[in-house]
């Protein structure tokens, strides 16, 4: 079993809504405080300019895409140029689940929108956590 | 809105550059020239979203890149998009040498007034097109 020391985590860019905003916030979270010594991150559109260290990294280690919406952008990213990711979360899925409508502005998440985000970096930790156990 | 012209920010996450490309562009379309500017999702366009390519095929589009690999422009420049003009966050810092923003999760003062001494100079902009378009 090859057991990874790092995660790329991929989030979309989404400037166009909310989630996308909770998608980066959440990412970074994950970055500077919940996981930082497993978590790599790519800029998403490194890829499509033929970034040959984004592309390798995401071929040799796992990777979670984060999405704001479900035209999963950097999932599909991922896959084009790199390989399988080994989980996929969509931010505006698990708003639904939750029951969270317009959580903030898309500008500057409000206090709604930063508990959303959150939430989501945690469920980011534990898709981390599973690989880090499992392998990819 | 009419003819807006789209204003398309890099996707930066690793560093205050590109949260400051994005708040730039916010400060454009959602306070400054809210009427005649609009934003797209770069990583639409980078996964070849058609509506989105379309946009920026037939709007006049202003890059804004945080850093040197101006991720923005090119993938704009390889849709064959109308790039109508293009900036860098790196060149507004060299010239504000007094503001030193480090914050990249939720921009901090400096980086809040970099933003905003870029989104200045894309107004600019934006009525100097508009201005050329309405006397040609």
């Amino acid at each position: 079993m090859n057991i990874p020391s790092k995660i790329g985590v991929v989030s979309c860019s989404g400037e166009c809504c909310v989630e996308g905003t909770i998608s980066r916030i959440a990412t970074r979270l994950i970055l500077e405080k919940l996981r930082p010594d497993n978590t790599v991150t790519i800029c998403l559109p490194l890829f499509s300019i033929g970034e040959k260290g984004e592309r390798m990294f995401a071929r040799y280690f796992p990777t979670i895409a984060i999405d704001g919406c479900d035209k999963r952008c950097a999932k599909n990213a991922i896959e084009k140029y790199s390989g399988k990711t080994a989980c996929s979360i969509v931010v505006s899925d698990l708003l639904e689940k939750w029951g969270i409508e317009n959580p903030s502005p898309r500008r500057e998440l409000s206090k709604e929108g930063v508990e959303a985000a959150t939430k989501v970096a945690e469920e980011i930790a534990a898709a981390m956590d599973d690989i880090l156990t499992r392998g990819r | 809105m009419s003819d807006p012209i789209l204003i398309i920010p890099c996707s930066g996450i690793g560093k205050s550059f590109g949260s400051i490309s994005r708040e730039a562009a916010y400060c454009v379309v959602d306070e400054l020239k809210k009427t005649q500017a609009d934003t797209l999702c770069l990583s639409l366009l980078v996964m070849g979203d058609e509506d989105a390519i379309r946009s920026v095929k037939s709007h006049r589009c202003i890059a804004v890149d945080g850093c040197p690999n101006e991720c923005s422009k090119k993938n704009l420049e390889l849709l064959t998009a109308k790039l109508a003009a293009n900036y860098r966050v790196v060149d507004t810092l060299r010239q504000n040498r007094n503001l030193r923003p480090s914050a990249v999760t939720f921009l901090d003062e400096d980086g809040r007034k970099l933003a905003r001494i870029l989104a200045e100079k894309i107004v600019s902009k934006i009525d100097e097109l508009n201005h050329r378009g309405s006397v040609s």
